[in-house]
């Protein structure tokens, strides 16, 4: 784990939290810690139990167990309007017949302030997520990344001490949301709260957070950056749900590894070369050799995935970067045999799991 | 390598298909003349034969329609004693209204928000189970619910509360005899009858509010109250108009409640039917239903300036 943590005060903490639904475990004896000023991203599939926990820390949901602090201050009983957070969500929730500034000024009319301060703090939000002008706009004319800003907006306008996004970029086109990630980040650099993400991206969730939980069943599988998540992912879930693994044990892991234990490489760390031109000044003492023939061709652009049966059985993927300025026919390769080799030390031992409920 | 989509020769059924779906316009008129027709003959042309009806006259003496242009009916109509059948009918509507509407929207926002699905269909069909069953049976029972020798007055005796009873009875204008001869009965009979069609716009209209709405503003700071004012009642406001223009002009339009409970003072409905029926006045019964008409043209102007439509 990160040390520089080490010095902040904790924003949020879960004791064994714990959301049952009748028999559902929604959450199952969660214990966490986010930091002040932090970006945190709870990552995981549809059930996995990360949108329950942001509901918990607003106050939507009631924990079935367990204890939620809030800066020190327990809230599992408190209601959502005495929570010093504001959530974006996943629909953006927009009242539809109020206007954008009426929209935004909502949480300020609850707490009757003054008209004058919140006309000025109405426009500031309007600056600060790039809307200017568009107060008198119902939400229903509004573009879809509009409609995010404006929740985005609504919500800071509180000066919450947590933001909590509930998904908040699902629903965008993928240029808009690489946009909105970008921005959501250095919105929150600029106002220095701790920000609580819930998405299902992996790619999202490495791309904007400083740290990520990846949650599967109810559990937190792994917290940590995203270069931690990535490069050493813990369990066999994590290595498979963020980004794309092999994931090996038995026979073949005790021809790789010479031990059957469960293990995961990363398909882009794999080299990949004709077999003829097989590279012999590699030490088996450091890499990993085996020789295969390509089943599969997937051409991406940027990358050629690759899928390789290795001699002895067993499938693997390997990535390769499209390198040449001039591309031979990368799909005519099905059949070609082919020699892969990886440093020993890009192999991953993941903790063996118990399978899937 | 073009190869044709099927083989052989269209079936008859498929080529007027493909007739129709290369010509939209002339599909749309297919669907729509038979409806049309209905709506522009049958009901727009009966509407439109009631108006003019009502600027023809009755000949006093030989009791003929005189088909001649007049606003002689609608003098008649506005004699004092006409208007007070106007005013009664149209102060019962109101009345109705709006106790229906306050019973049926708690009732409406736990259906929509809080029940089980279970729950739900249950309850729906509570609301829905009375319109099963014949409106004039149900209108029966209720005098005889009503009556003197009724249940209501049983009850209340056996609670020992026959002077409570007897004291509202004695309210001038809506106490009377009995509860089967006031107006307080004819008004609980005539919410009885008609809250279902309260409820279910209601329903219709808090189902479509979602609970992340509900949410957001309790996460914006406002406690319950707050929120329903705000947020639930202004985006239901829709359903409870369409509720109470069900509730008012059903109960504008009534002439079986009023002849069946209460003190046979005319309402509209009852009025029409005795004006075209044992007085033989067309014209009159004519110009008495243009009233429950123009009464809810305004009523549906106001809602629409009140934006009850906007949401739609």
């Amino acid at each position: 784990m990160s040390a520089i943590h080490v010095d902040r005060e904790v924003a949020i903490q879960f004791t064994n939290v714990c959301r049952y639904f009748g028999e559902v475990k929604a959450v199952d004896h969660i214990s966490l810690q986010v930091y002040d000023g932090e970006f945190f991203s709870m990552l995981g599939p549809s059930g996995s139990g990360k949108t329950t926990c942001l509901r918990l820390i607003a106050g939507f949901e009631m924990p079935t167990e367990g204890s939620i602090r809030l800066y020190g201050a327990e809230v599992s009983r408190t209601p959502p309007y005495d929570r010093d957070v504001n959530t974006v969500f996943q629909d953006y929730a927009l009242f539809p017949h109020m206007d954008v500034g009426e929209n935004i000024a909502y949480g300020l009319m609850v707490r009757k302030v003054p008209k004058k301060e919140r006309e000025t703090r109405v426009n500031e939000m309007l600056e600060l997520v790039r809307l200017p002008g568009l107060a008198r706009r119902k939400p229903s004319q509004l573009s879809g990344g509009q409609r995010q800003r404006v929740a985005l907006a609504r919500a800071l306008v509180n000066h919450p001490r947590v933001l909590l996004l509930d998904e908040p970029l699902g629903a965008l086109d993928l240029k808009l949301r690489q946009e909105m990630q970008i921005e959501l980040k250095s919105i929150q650099e600029q106002i220095g709260i701790t920000f609580v993400f819930v998405t299902h991206d992996q790619e999202e969730a490495l791309t904007m957070s400083d740290r990520v939980a990846v949650f599967n069943h109810g559990k937190i599988e792994q917290v940590g950056s995203p270069a931690e998540i990535y490069e050493q992912p813990a369990t066999s879930f994590v290595a498979g749900f963020v980004g794309t693994s092999n994931i090996l044990s038995g026979g073949l892991a005790q021809q790789l590894t010479g031990s059957p234990d469960l293990f995961s490489i990363r398909p882009e760390k794999i080299r990949m070369s004709p077999e003829d031109e097989e590279n012999r000044s590699l030490s088996s003492a450091d890499f990993c050799m085996v020789a295969g023939t390509i089943r599969d061709v997937i051409y991406l652009g940027v990358t050629t995935r690759y899928l390789v049966e290795v001699d002895g059985g067993g499938d693997l993927t390997v990535v390769q970067q499209n390198l040449d300025p001039v591309p031979g026919d990368v799909v005519g390769a099905r059949g070609n045999r082919v020699a892969l080799s990886w440093p020993r030390s890009a192999n991953r031992r993941l903790i063996a799991q118990e399978k899937s409920r | 390598m073009t190869r044709p989509l099927r083989h052989g020769e269209p079936s008859l059924i498929r080529r007027i298909s493909t007739y129709f779906y290369q010509r939209p316009r002339l599909s749309l008129l297919v669907m729509l003349s038979p409806p049309m027709l209905w709506l522009g003959v049958v009901y727009l042309g009966s509407l439109l034969a009631l108006l003019i009806q009502s600027f023809f006259s009755i000949d006093g003496f030989t009791g003929q329609v005189v088909r001649q242009f007049t606003l002689k009916t609608y003098e008649q109509l506005f004699t004092p004693a006409n208007t007070d059948i106007i005013v009664r009918t149209v102060l019962m509507a109101l009345a109705v209204t709006v106790v229906s509407a306050i019973i049926a929207f708690p009732l409406a926002y736990f259906i929509a928000h809080y029940a089980s699905k279970r729950t739900r269909g249950i309850l729906y069909l509570a609301v829905l189970l009375p319109l099963w069953s014949s409106y004039l049976v149900r209108v029966y029972t209720w005098k005889i619910i009503l009556a003197q020798e009724g249940i209501i007055t049983w009850f209340f005796n056996v609670l020992g509360l026959k002077p409570l009873l007897d004291s509202i009875l004695n309210i001038p204008v809506i106490g009377g005899p009995s509860l089967s001869f006031s107006f307080l009965g004819m008004f609980i009979v005539f919410v009885y009858i008609w809250l279902p069609y309260m409820i279910l716009p209601i329903i219709t209209a808090l189902e479509r509010v979602p609970q992340s709405l509900i949410d957001a503003s309790s996460d914006l700071g406002a406690r319950s109250g707050y929120t329903f004012r705000k947020v639930i009642f202004p985006l239901a406001f829709p359903g409870l108009v369409a509720g109470s223009i069900f509730t008012f002009s059903l109960t504008l339009g009534d002439y079986i409640i009023p002849n069946v409970i209460g003190n046979s003072s005319y309402f509209i409905g009852a009025a029409v039917l005795a004006q075209q029926g044992t007085a033989g006045n067309i014209p009159l019964a004519a110009a008495f239903t243009m009233v429950p008409i123009v009464i809810m043209g305004a009523y549906l102007l106001l809602a629409r300036r009140l934006g009850a439509f906007d949401a739609l």
